[in-house]
């Protein structure tokens, strides 16, 4: 059954001089613990349509469901990362990650006891007091990832969470979050560019096409490489197989994209 | 024996450092010295008419007896109260009204010509019917230094308010806050430090209004001594008033920087 799907939902930008076509016709759907990732260029609208998802924007046509109801009455949480953490530098870590709390007037002593349990999962509880402009790039952006959780979300929203930090954090990033991600049985939709990122991390790949946004292929990651933590996937022989794949199909887009020019 | 020449170094940089100092302070210390020595020689030798342009020692002399027979303190008291009430009132609402235009993109749309024409308006021109309207006590004159630096503090602050990032509130509204929450864990603590740097601006711009104010109708004050000097001729009255409000106005200006500096480190 479906967990949370989008019935082609179309999305246009307005202005002065005229509008944009952003997503055109985008039908998805996934299932309850599910991971996909949304790969393409720069432009297509990936960001857009984690946007709607998460309520922030209201698409111009089409149906969002969250468990069979559209996202406006759903009470259930959906957690939003963005690219770069976005942490409150005048707020100590704790406040940023009990932000959510807050908002939603659930703050109580036993939020902040499993925000305390959540940083140490993320191995930052020390610095819990700490502001953020004293931490690194890889631990602030645990603390987003912290923050994203704290309200129990049933749907994450990743939008290209790593792509600010260098290699290395990157790659132990993806593996903390990879790891908690499935303890937690949480439903995600990772937005990224990166090909490698999208096989190691989800279980189905929908390359988007650009001008208008809209899906031109589904690739499903191999069973043998779900299970795998991101960083094994990578050594894994089938890796370089299904990245040739899509690489293949990007490719061939980019070429289409540079002949209509 | 490595340590040790870093060390030396580093002296060696410090003594360089404090030495430029030094010599700094030296050159500001000779100018004034001098500027005073050259008015109180020009004025004794009649180079300039001391009547009209007075002598450093009068003004002392002046300022010490005034003091003495604490006339002066009344007229200090009376200025210092007026121009930090009116630097507060016009900080402040500057701030409140900065806020209720964030809050409707409609309102501040309507209220945009209107703004642009009371920035471009010198606020000074309407002392006149201030006081016809709140009549020649305090309340008037604390008026004029308020008015003069609240639409600015809103146009400052009010700009400083729309450059929040914006994806600081996308973090807020994707977890559902209202725009009201946006604005008070975002919006406002983002903006605190575009607030306090109009801080230092508001400080010069309330000693205009006051004292412009006391020109125009009080009865007691730094302004009204100048005014009064000028009427009855005693310039060293108005020159001792200028010194007076030039020292209080840039121990004001020098309190505001600490209170921002301190405001800057516990809250950013």
């Amino acid at each position: 059954m479906s967990f949370l799907t989008l019935d082609h939902v179309s999305h246009h930008y307005f202005s002065k001089s005229g509008y944009t076509k952003a997503l055109d016709n985008i039908s998805l759907s996934i299932k309850e613990g599910e991971f996909i990732a949304l790969l393409g260029p720069s432009g297509c609208g990936k960001s857009t349509i984690l946007s709607i998802i998460a309520g922030i924007m209201k698409q111009t046509a089409g149906k969002v469901l969250l468990q069979d109801k559209t996202i406006s009455d759903s009470d259930l949480a959906i957690g939003y990362m963005l690219q770069q953490d976005y942490l409150f530098p005048w707020k100590t870590i704790i406040d940023n990650v009990m932000l959510g709390p807050k908002i939603c007037k659930t703050n109580s002593v036993k939020t902040k006891e499993k925000a305390m349990d959540l940083l140490d999962e993320v191995g930052l509880c020390d610095v819990a007091d700490a502001y953020p402009s004293s931490l690194s790039g890889g631990m602030r952006q645990r603390v987003a990832l912290v923050r994203t959780l704290i309200n129990d979300p049933k749907v994450l929203l990743l939008d290209e969470p790593f792509s600010a930090l260098d290699y290395q954090t990157k790659l132990k990033l993806e593996d903390l979050v990879s790891q908690l991600l499935k303890t937690y049985y949480k439903t995600t939709i990772l937005v990224t560019h990166d090909i490698g990122e999208a096989i190691a991390m989800s279980d189905r790949i929908y390359i988007m096409d650009a001008n208008p946004g809209s899906i031109a292929k589904v690739f499903e990651v191999p069973l043998e490489l779900r299970n795998e933590t991101p960083f094994l996937v990578r050594r894994h022989p089938k890796y370089q197989l299904i990245f040739d794949k899509v690489w293949e199909e990007l490719d061939k887009k980019a070429q289409e994209g540079g002949a209509l020019k | 024996m490595e340590s040790k020449t870093d060390q030396h170094l580093f002296e060696n940089f410090k003594s360089e450092l404090k030495r430029e100092k030094k010599v700094v302070f030296i050159w500001q210390i000779s100018i004034l010295i001098s500027f005073i020595a050259l008015w109180e020689i020009a004025s004794k030798l009649y180079w300039i008419d001391p009547l009209l342009f007075s002598s450093p020692s009068k003004i002392v002399n002046l300022i010490i007896t005034k003091f003495g027979d604490g006339s002066m303190i009344t007229h200090v008291q009376v200025t210092l109260f007026e121009t930090v009430l009116g630097f507060l009132i016009g900080t402040i609402l500057g701030i409140i009204i900065a806020s209720t235009l964030w809050s409707s993109t409609r309102f501040s749309k309507i209220m945009d010509p209107y703004l642009v024409i009371m920035n471009a308006m010198p606020k000074v021109a309407l002392g006149p019917i201030i006081i016809v309207a709140l009549g020649t006590g305090y309340l008037s004159i604390i008026t004029m230094g308020a008015i003069i630096s609240v639409i600015i503090t809103t146009l400052v602050v009010y700009s400083a308010f729309n450059e929040v990032d914006p994806n600081y509130e996308k973090v807020l509204k994707s977890f559902g806050a209202t725009r009201w929450q946006c604005f008070k864990e975002a919006v406002f603590p983002a903006t605190f430090p575009a607030m306090i740097s109009t801080l230092k601006v508001n400080v010069g711009l309330s000693w205009v209004g006051i004292i412009v104010g006391e020109f125009l109708v009080s009865k007691q004050g730094l302004g009204y001594l100048i005014i009064y000097g000028f009427q009855v001729f005693d310039f060293t009255l108005v020159m001792a008033s200028l010194v007076l409000i030039a020292i209080f106005a840039a121990i004001m200006y020098k309190i505001v920087e600490r209170i921002e500096g301190w405001l800057i480190k516990h809250t950013i």
